[in-house]
């Protein structure tokens, strides 16, 4: 008998599936085999690394040149850890969201409403020893897209974080809480685990909210982590 | 303690985070062989995927202060995508992960070199059905002239080219991991 390091299954009902009829962009985009299964070797068990002095930090997204971009404040906090609650340390989260008005500053964003030049949307903090993170920025607006009729996504901030090894990669969204287009919105629901789905809901907290300043949103990640596991052989 | 948490679509507007430099994986200097990894993402209707973030990491050559592993690009107008890296030495491949709108969670594969001593050995590649190992193939690209995924061909390249389609949905579907 001996140890290695590998990745626990998910969870059922934990992830989206990747095709979920709801979601129009799926249907041509979803594979139709079965995903096969890859027992974690060097490559997986091992990931990228990133330090902030070559990917340099961006914390603020609430000002470009010293000008403050419109729309209410938020400082965003929260802690990320693996399955089993351990910190996950000095891993880069990068972050990008639309304006106040619910316009990305990109160019194939098309949608009617206001650019701001003092909001360009993305930002990169590191956690702590702590697993600790912090960004300030200002509530993104939602905005209609054309997946049916009518169609809005909910209010939410995008994450992509890193973590311990290859398979630790998370990309998610960030939603706020109370938000009515819930119940309407293909994305949001395409975690099939309600539970799953309160997780990705940040709460307003007033620990955090910096007074005279911004409203404190806690929003906490958990990514995969590596376990050791008896295996039999070893050959 | 609660399981991961979920996976959302990158969406159409990642290109807000994007660093053109970062598909160059040789660009803090370090040196050796390198490799031009490049190919298409088509989808279910064989239409390219204009909108996809393409992510590679490989842990050969071992990762090091000059030499990030790890590497990002967007798909063009026509669904192509290039990075600049340096061959693997030991590992016969190299782990390439997808995210796209559409994509509710990233997709997982990896580009193989024929002709590499591991390959025969790989328990990865063997666990594939043998009638669709040939998606997990890295080729050379075709000479110059042929159309190439359609819309402008690229440079020629030299022997340090390496095609990899990649096909989302459909006729030769590529095989995608689960770990």
């Amino acid at each position: 008998m001996s140890h290695q390091e590998t990745y626990r299954p998910q969870a059922p009902g934990s992830q989206p599936a990747y095709a979920h009829p709801p979601y129009g962009s799926t249907h041509k985009r979803a594979p139709k085999q079965p995903l096969v299964r890859l027992d974690a070797t060097a490559s997986e068990r091992s990931g990228p690394s990133f330090l902030p002095s070559r990917y340099p930090p961006l914390t603020d997204l609430s000002r470009v040149n010293e000008r403050d971009a419109m729309g209410q404040r938020i400082v965003v906090s929260g802690k990320v850890t693996d399955e089993e609650g351990r910190p996950v340390r000095g891993t880069m989260i990068e972050l990008w969201q639309a304006n106040a008005a619910g316009r990305y500053h990109h160019a194939r964003d098309d949608h009617d409403a206001p650019l701001d030049p003092n909001f360009r949307g993305m930002g990169r903090v590191f956690t702590d020893d702590e697993g600790r993170y912090r960004f300030m920025s200002i509530k993104p607006g939602a905005y209609p897209w054309k997946n049916h009729f009518n169609a809005w996504r909910p209010n939410h901030i995008h994450f992509s974080l890193f973590g311990p090894g290859y398979a630790s990669r998370l990309i998610t969204q960030m939603y706020f809480p109370g938000d009515p287009l819930f119940p309407l919105d293909p994305i949001f629901n395409s975690i099939p685990d309600a539970a799953a789905r309160a997780r990705l809901i940040s709460s307003f907290d007033i620990e955090t909210t910096v007074p005279e300043y911004a409203l404190g949103h806690r929003f906490d990640l958990v990514l995969r982590g590596l376990h050791a596991t008896p295996f039999e052989g070893g050959g | 303690m609660p399981g991961a948490s979920a996976q959302q679509t990158i969406g159409p507007f990642w290109h807000v985070l994007e660093e053109d430099d970062w598909a160059d994986l040789t660009r803090f200097g370090a040196d050796g062989p390198k490799l031009i990894l490049r190919g298409r993402i088509t989808d279910g209707a064989g239409a390219p995927v204009t909108d996809a973030c393409v992510e590679i990491w490989q842990t050969s050559p071992a990762p090091a202060e000059d030499f990030p592993g790890w590497g990002r690009c967007a798909t063009d107008g026509n669904g192509h995508y290039q990075m600049v890296t340096f061959l693997p030495g030991q590992a016969a491949h190299v782990s390439v992960m997808i995210h796209a709108r559409g994509l509710l969670k990233p997709l997982m594969t990896r580009a193989y070199f024929e002709h590499h001593p591991m390959l025969e050995h790989d328990a990865v590649l063997r666990a594939v059905d043998p009638a669709r190992r040939a998606t997990l193939m890295a080729k050379p690209p075709p000479p110059l002239g042929e159309v190439w995924g359609g819309g402008e061909n690229p440079d020629p390249g030299g022997e340090d080219v390496l095609q990899f389609d990649i096909r989302l949905q459909g006729e030769n579907e590529t095989v995608f991991f689960e770990i």
